[in-house]
């Protein structure tokens, strides 16, 4: 990770004071959320929030592994899928629940999360890279299978159901709709960013960076870089064990699917989508990817398809991912030369997004052509409706999607220069 | 011990295959420093393929052809996308393979859909080559298994014997020498990446027809893939077969004989709690050796990695 991560901007902080500057953010984020339920009334709209807020707070402890620690881990729902069957164990003990606020639920799966952490990193965070990988690819396993076996716990096929509204009211709320839980998850939600945020401030999470960029040199100014890790790895466990336990006030059921490979390989697209490098990434990714997922799996059937594809150009091209694009932006902003790129990106990206629609139409007709029903010619493809029969729309898509590329593969030198352009300081030089 | 026999015969053929997919990724890892994610997937696509070429052409045809396929198509995975992102280093390269499992595997769904397709045995091959004590053995696994000797045997040949091999050998622990000395050094791991994923491609044709061919086939063997390499230790061609070896025979025999936690814990001097289902430890006393086959890999690995880190015969750190 070390050509991809940058330097966090950490002259804000010199001073290790609070200062607006780095205060502002925060504010924004919290009126923003605070004013989302009011903006996006309908239940399915609260019900995206709901998951985006529990995917970012996963995300961001997935970050603290994968970014700030250079761990990269191939099992971590574990953490979360484990956090949240307590949760809904505590929900199920009558006596326990009816005396205990919803809020603190969450706390349970994070201190049971954190407890697992404590176990596996004992042994798993003696080294990073391709060691810590394949250890964290063998627990997540083994414990995903055993939850078809340990059925007391994890309830076999069917899982674990619970029932929210059984806790002590809080000023007379029993959350019993969604938008009071949105609250809930949201409160959460600040309150875990801040402290994973706090987190990367303290001086282990400073040594964690020094770790994930030179362990041995870390080792020579004398901090052992396997106990640096291990801290790291034990906080990441308790937030994810926390997003469990949000995750089973809001759903009231875990199944075998929160703890498997799959889940943990999601976490692993939506932090790398969203950037690595920096601390927002994370989130941009859960946004995003939450969106995706909702949004267009509602329109097409091969939404993991086109996931799949920009997961891989990720990688590939924009390895800090969408946040480290945003951020290419700030050296020209502050040259005051950003107005310059603006016409090289038109050019560019108005043919290559054209380029990539048509793509898409293409294979959506392809795949209609293949799969449909015998007889079913008819598909609605960008709010026109037309056979697949009829050769036109594969004339205009596949058209489209060439003249695209050729475009803006022309125009791509002009944006590369003035990309350099934008990014030279001609005081400095001269 | 007639029925010892016939699940020796079972292991071998699942360790066999299991190596042979393996083989391709041990070396891989061995060149590159990078483990292939997506190796697995390779597999699943031989068995796409050759299921392809095989309604048109047979399945000999789809034999020959279709590894051929896989690996050219590894060999272009390399060029274009690995060494790509190589100047980043390790960490995105094993996402890159991860992001490339998952979108071969949306792939195959797009193209062949999500149900099983009807790859079968060719005719020639059905039926039962000999028993044992009643128990038949069938002819196809008699092939898979000779199949898979005789790969390695070249394989073996190739990297022992040959010029390339040589070359290839060296290339493997002193890279920058090798350049030195004037051979094509990224042309070499372009190759072995091509070799390794064409592996991948023939398990894949000849598991295809007995294992079942659909789109999460490469999932099923994935990690344990990855599993076998470890413990056997990366980099190292005996380990492997060791391991694959192991595997297969561990988790066959643990299938065929029903062993019970329960008769295990009585012999201890415990007694069973009455009635069971209403005990906390109701899953300890009715786990079987059976439920828990699939998950003893694992274990397996995640104790080796504490214990010994290099792999059974691994020589460098993972």
């Amino acid at each position: 990770m070390t050509a991809t991560t940058h330097k966090p901007q950490s002259a804000d902080f010199a001073g290790g004071g609070v200062t607006l500057a780095g205060l502002a953010p925060w504010l924004i984020a919290v009126a923003f959320l605070l004013v989302m339920p009011f903006i996006f009334t309908s239940n399915s709209a609260i019900t995206i929030m709901n998951q985006m807020a529990i995917t970012i707070i996963f995300a961001l402890s997935y970050n603290m592994l994968l970014g700030q620690g250079g761990m990269l881990s191939f099992g971590h729902a574990v953490y979360m899928g484990v956090g949240g069957f307590v949760c809904v164990h505590v929900m199920n003990w009558d006596g326990f629940f009816s005396g205990l606020p919803l809020p603190v639920l969450p706390i349970f799966g994070g201190l049971f999360g954190m407890g697992l952490a404590l176990i596996v990193g004992s042994f798993s965070t003696r080294r990073a890279g391709t060691v810590f990988a394949m250890i964290s690819l063998g627990v997540g396993e083994l414990i995903a299978a055993c939850s078809v076996i340990i059925v007391v716990f994890f309830g076999g096929e069917e899982g674990v159901s619970g029932d929210r509204t059984y806790g002590l009211p809080v000023f007379g709320i029993e959350f019993l709709q969604q938008i009071e839980v949105y609250y809930l998850i949201v409160f959460w939600l600040v309150l875990s960013a801040l402290g994973m945020f706090l987190f990367s401030r303290t001086p282990v999470g400073r040594m964690a960076n020094a770790v994930r960029d030179n362990p041995e040199r870390a080792e020579f100014l004398g901090y052992s870089a396997r106990w640096v890790r291990f801290y790291s790895f034990v906080a990441a466990g308790f937030f994810a064990g926390s997003a469990g336990g949000l995750f089973a006030i809001n759903y009231e059921i875990l199944t075998e699917e929160n703890l498997n490979l799959a889940t943990s390989g999601t976490i692993l697209l939506v932090t790398f989508l969203g950037g690595v490098g920096f601390f927002f990434g994370p989130i941009i990714g859960a946004i995003v990817f939450t969106l995706l997922q909702t949004v267009l799996s509602l329109q097409t059937e091969l939404w993991a398809l086109y996931v799949g594809a920009l997961f891989v150009a990720t990688v590939m091209f924009f390895p800090g991912g969408l946040a480290g694009v945003i951020m290419m932006h700030v050296p020209p902003l502050v040259l005051g030369k950003l107005h310059l790129l603006v016409k090289p990106y038109i050019k560019v990206l108005v043919p290559g997004l054209v380029c990539i629609l048509a793509t898409a139409g293409f294979i959506e007709i392809l795949f209609h052509a293949r799969h449909a029903a015998l007889g079913d010619d008819e598909m609605t493809l960008y709010w026109v409706t037309f056979s697949h029969l009829n050769p036109l729309p594969w004339i205009v898509t596949g058209g489209l999607a060439v003249g695209g590329f050729w475009l803006a593969r022309r125009h791509a030198p002009e944006l590369a220069e003035a990309w350099h352009e934008a990014n030279t300081d001609r005081r400095a030089s001269a | 011990m007639d029925l010892v026999l016939v699940n020796l015969i079972d292991g071998l053929v699942t360790g066999l295959l299991l190596f042979m997919l393996s083989a391709g990724l041990t070396l891989i890892f061995s060149m590159m420093g990078v483990l292939n994610f997506a190796h697995a997937s390779f597999y699943m696509l031989g068995a796409y393929f050759a299921y392809q070429i095989s309604v048109y052409l047979g399945f000999w045809m789809g034999l020959l052809v279709a590894p051929l396929i896989v690996g050219a198509l590894g060999a272009g995975v390399e060029r274009y996308g690995l060494r790509r992102v190589h100047q980043y280093g390790h960490v995105p390269e094993l996402i890159f393979t991860f992001g490339l499992a998952l979108l071969i595997e949306e792939v195959v769904q797009f193209i062949w859909g999500k149900d099983q397709i009807p790859y079968e045995i060719p005719g020639i091959l059905e039926g039962a080559a000999f028993a044992i004590a009643g128990n038949t053995i069938p002819l196809y696994k008699v092939f898979m298994i000779f199949l898979s000797l005789a790969i390695f045997g070249g394989l073996l040949f190739v990297l022992t014997k040959t010029r390339v091999g040589m070359i290839i050998q060296a290339a493997l622990s002193y890279p920058r020498t090798v350049e030195a000395l004037g051979h094509n050094v990224p042309l070499v791991f372009m190759g072995v990446f091509g070799v390794g994923t064409a592996l991948a491609g023939v398990a894949g044709v000849i598991a295809g027809p007995v294992l079942s061919t659909f789109p999460g086939m490469a999932v099923v063997l994935g990690s344990i893939v990855f599993v076998t390499i470890v413990i056997g230790g990366l980099g190292s061609l005996g380990g492997a077969l060791v391991a694959s070896l192991i595997i297969g025979w561990m988790t066959t025999f643990a299938k065929a004989y029903d062993m019970r936690m329960e008769d295990l814990l009585t012999w201890m001097g415990l007694t069973k709690p009455e009635p069971i289902w209403d005990s906390a430890w109701q899953d300890l006393w009715t786990l079987t050796s059976p439920q828990v086959a699939d998950i003893l890999p694992y274990l397996l690995m995640v104790l080796i990695l504490i214990f010994r880190p290099y792999g059974l015969f691994g020589k460098r750190d993972v």
